[in-house]
């Protein structure tokens, strides 16, 4: 479980995160939504370390991530998976050599052994042998993400983070991946953060919803809910859509 | 502008405390740090000889035909050719244009590593990506520099020595004896101490600017131009202060 208390984050003197608390729970997949600059991918930066909140606490089971030592900060670095939003995988490795990096780096396992839980978290998210010893760059995006995630989930993570998984896919990876992360949070009983603002990705996998605005939580909740909520930025957010509109019409009637 | 000066030393030095520090995985180190050797410093092979010979070449050919004077000795132009070389072509000069190729492969390397959140990737896993990246950069290319110097000499050498062969603007037996006349072994650790320190400087400074760049491809290539002006600038710098100091 992660807890966020009283964030504030600025840059330059500008306020980008306010007074931000929330909880995030294991074996659920929590979102973090908002609109593009609302605030999202520094939250999700500030409670993996990435960027040094000014105020407030990061509670990784009772851990907090702000008092601790860089030393310290590593060592928890190595609980944690990440997917980036362009895959963030090296380009001088293959396929194979991305998932084994991790493994090679932080573990005392023989090559044999690396190779295997390699080869098994790649199997794991569906991808092909044939693509083991392929550069990132002669893969399809989709498969990149996969990738991505095999590595993440390489060492065990305990808490996986993924900053907008669905963006430049098509519907049907979309769907793929949002699918794949689920199932990896509760097969594995991971704390999952997603940052997205991809509404079949919220309706589709979000246990537990944060909704972020200008910087400011305004709304958490989980995907029945929303619907049903008279939030206003949640509103504003999720109907922005006429699609959206629609389909709460149709169940108002 | 002084403040920003400041600040970029600051973060070039926390850089480097970051960089020299215990490696997370030695086994990764000594993986990359041959690799690092033979990108950055078997593969400039290359340049150093074309360019080496074809000075050799132009340094022999000048100093004949502008050094007509009856009371220079014959043999001066291979005297002048070696203490040229070993001086300052091998050393600087070609520093110079290592700081050209290497150094902007080195920081567009990193730049395009940073700017795909390769690098956050890194730091993420609980990787030290300064000490990871460019550690073995900066040994790699140290290490090789040396090489790279005494072999641009000999090539220098050998160029003149061509000139001699097959023209008849010197003789082959004036230019041999111009090589040997006077030499001073020093020289030549004086030529390789200074690679060490330009070695370091292009890799150093160039890992530096790729390390903080930040946005897009224009921002990569901008950071490639600022690592390349900027180390040739510290090499020229350096190079009157090492000259200074090995040479008294």
């Amino acid at each position: 479980m992660i807890e966020v208390k009283n964030l504030y984050k600025s840059f330059d003197g500008k306020e980008v995160l306010r007074d931000i608390s929330t909880t995030f729970y294991n074996g659920k997949v929590n979102q973090i939504i908002g609109q593009s600059g609302s605030g999202k991918t520094v939250l999700m930066k500030c409670i993996i370390g990435l960027y040094k909140a000014d105020r407030g606490e990061v509670l990784y089971d009772d851990r907090d991530l702000v008092d601790m030592s860089d030393k310290e900060v590593k060592l928890l670095h190595q609980e944690v998976g990440m997917l980036f939003q362009g895959s963030a995988l090296f380009d001088s490795q293959s396929v194979l050599e991305n998932v084994m990096f991790p493994l090679e780096m932080f573990t005392n396992k023989t090559k044999k052994e690396i190779e295997e839980r390699a080869t098994f978290c790649l199997s794991r998210v569906n991808i092909d042998p044939v693509a083991f010893h392929l550069a990132p760059s002669e893969i399809s995006g989709g498969m990149q993400k996969r990738v991505a995630i095999a590595r993440a989930i390489a060492l065990n993570p305990k808490y996986l983070f993924c900053d907008e998984p669905n963006s430049g896919l098509d519907p049907v990876t979309s769907i793929v991946i949002d699918k794949l992360i689920a199932e990896i949070t509760q097969e594995y009983n991971i704390t999952t953060i997603v940052n997205t603002h991809d509404m079949n990705s919220i309706m589709e996998t979000g246990d537990n919803i944060v909704l972020i605005k200008k910087g400011v939580k305004a709304w958490q909740g989980s995907r029945s809910e929303i619907f049903h909520s008279d939030n206003e930025a949640l509103n504003d957010f999720v109907f922005a859509s006429q699609l959206f509109k629609d389909v709460r019409n149709s169940q108002n009637q | 502008m002084l403040v920003e000066f400041i600040k970029t030393v600051g973060r070039y030095a926390q850089l480097m405390r970051r960089t020299f520090s215990k490696p997370d995985s030695w086994k990764m180190f000594w993986r990359m740090m041959p690799r690092e050797m033979v990108k950055l410093g078997v593969d400039t092979i290359g340049i150093i000889v074309i360019v080496s010979l074809f000075i050799g070449v132009i340094m022999t050919m000048q100093t004949v035909m502008n050094t007509e004077n009856p009371l220079l000795p014959r043999y001066s132009t291979g005297l002048v050719l070696r203490d040229t070389l070993l001086l300052e072509f091998s050393s600087s000069i070609m520093s110079l244009l290592l700081a050209g190729k290497v150094g902007s492969n080195i920081a567009s390397e990193i730049g395009s590593m940073r700017i795909t959140e390769q690098i956050d990737a890194l730091e993420v896993m609980g990787v030290n990506s300064a000490n990871y990246l460019i550690l073995p950069k900066i040994v790699g290319l140290v290490l090789f520099m040396p090489v790279l110097v005494i072999l641009s000499s000999f090539l220098g050498l050998a160029g003149g020595m061509g000139v001699a062969y097959f023209t008849d603007m010197i003789t082959i037996d004036d230019f041999v004896y111009g090589i040997q006349y006077a030499f001073i072994p020093f020289y030549l650790t004086q030529a390789v101490i200074k690679s060490l320190f330009f070695g370091f400087i292009i890799s150093s400074v160039s890992a530096y600017y790729g390390y903080f760049a930040y946005g897009g491809a224009l921002d990569v290539g901008r950071a490639s131009t600022n690592a390349v002006v900027n180390s040739s600038i510290l090499i020229l710098l350096s190079n009157i202060v090492l000259t200074q100091i090995l040479l008294n």
